[in-house]
């Protein structure tokens, strides 16, 4: 009973942490929001503390870490390749900058 | 026994040896359907990013962090509270993890009132799904589609965290039902980090 006590005690102390840590790091995604920088700038910075946070989130809390290392390299492989896929349409909205996204313009 | 004997037991034990992942099937069926929903989001996501992009007059229309800082607050502390119930179960603390359990669901509520209570200034200041008077319809449209398509996981989530909260008071959950439940709302508060930069932060009005 000790033993589970303890063992509780720790993964509490390990939540608090990396509750604190997610606090702080959306501290500084709203710090950024306020820097006089680039928005290109601006949103990659936001996009690496997000990363951070999310990576914080799937390990700990959802305890993807302690899970079977074949079950953690499906996860991350299918995820990654997805995510990574729909990043295709980037270079066309730069096209676009100039004559507008279809129904930009709309207004009702 | 018999040689035949052994044989068939080795073939059923092969069959039947592990599950997938050596995880519990519901398990891995809301890891599957976290999965499929992270892509959900990343698209609506994406599209936004596409359309914020290609359209010149994106509107920047929020003035404050306050309400966003208090929204963000309550849903990170909401995972933490989960995680504490999810801690308790697995100790045997049966009144721990249903009272913890409940005080995320309140957690819940309070930012789902928030949230709506935001999206009414919007709509008092003239913004609907097509129109605002800052610039491009566009912004109404997507702001009201991922900000709603999370509000919806997040009132879903209440539910079936009151749901399951009574049903493990109950004895009819049990730990892992409750880690099960436990998944799905860290899922709800992962998006968070997503939408608000994306959607929030870069259309501050400096």
């Amino acid at each position: 009973m000790a033993v589970a006590e303890q063992h509780k005690t720790t993964a509490t102390s390990k939540y608090l942490i990396v509750y604190v840590c997610l606090l702080a790091l959306a501290g500084v995604q709203f710090a950024i929001a306020y820097q006089n920088i680039d928005p290109g700038q601006m949103f990659v910075r936001m996009m690496i503390v997000a990363l951070v946070e999310a990576l914080l989130a799937v390990l700990i809390f959802m305890h993807l870490w302690a899970e079977k290392r074949g079950f953690v390299i499906f996860v991350a492989v299918f995820t990654i390749f997805v995510l990574l896929a729909m990043q295709y349409g980037w270079t066309d909205s730069y096209r676009m900058e100039h004559g507008g996204a279809p129904y930009s313009s709309y207004s009702k | 026994m018999s040689q035949a004997d052994m044989t068939m037991q080795g073939h059923s034990a092969g069959l039947v040896s592990e599950p997938a992942f050596s995880m519990p099937t519901k398990k891995l069926a809301m890891w599957l359907f976290i999965i499929a929903d992270t892509m959900t989001f990343a698209a609506c996501l994406v599209a936004y990013g596409f359309l914020r992009v290609g359209t010149p007059n994106w509107p920047r229309p929020f003035h404050s962090i306050t309400n966003l800082a208090v929204m963000t607050f309550i849903l990170l502390t909401s995972s933490l509270t989960m995680m504490l119930g999810v801690q308790s179960a697995k100790t045997g603390d049966k009144a721990g993890a249903f009272r913890w359990t409940m005080i995320t669901a309140a957690l819940g509520v309070v930012f789902a009132l928030l949230h709506i209570r935001e999206w009414l200034a919007l709509i008092d200041e003239g913004m609907t799904l097509l129109k605002n008077p800052w610039g491009t319809g566009l912004f109404g449209a997507s702001f009201f589609s991922i900000t709603g398509l999370h509000l919806t996981h997040v009132t879903c989530g209440v539910i079936a965290l009151i749901a399951v909260g009574v049903r493990y008071k109950g004895g009819r959950y049990n730990a892992d039902d409750l880690e099960i439940m436990g998944l799905y709302w860290h899922f709800v508060d992962l998006v968070w980090m997503f939408v608000v930069p994306l959607v929030y932060l870069l259309n501050l009005s400096h």
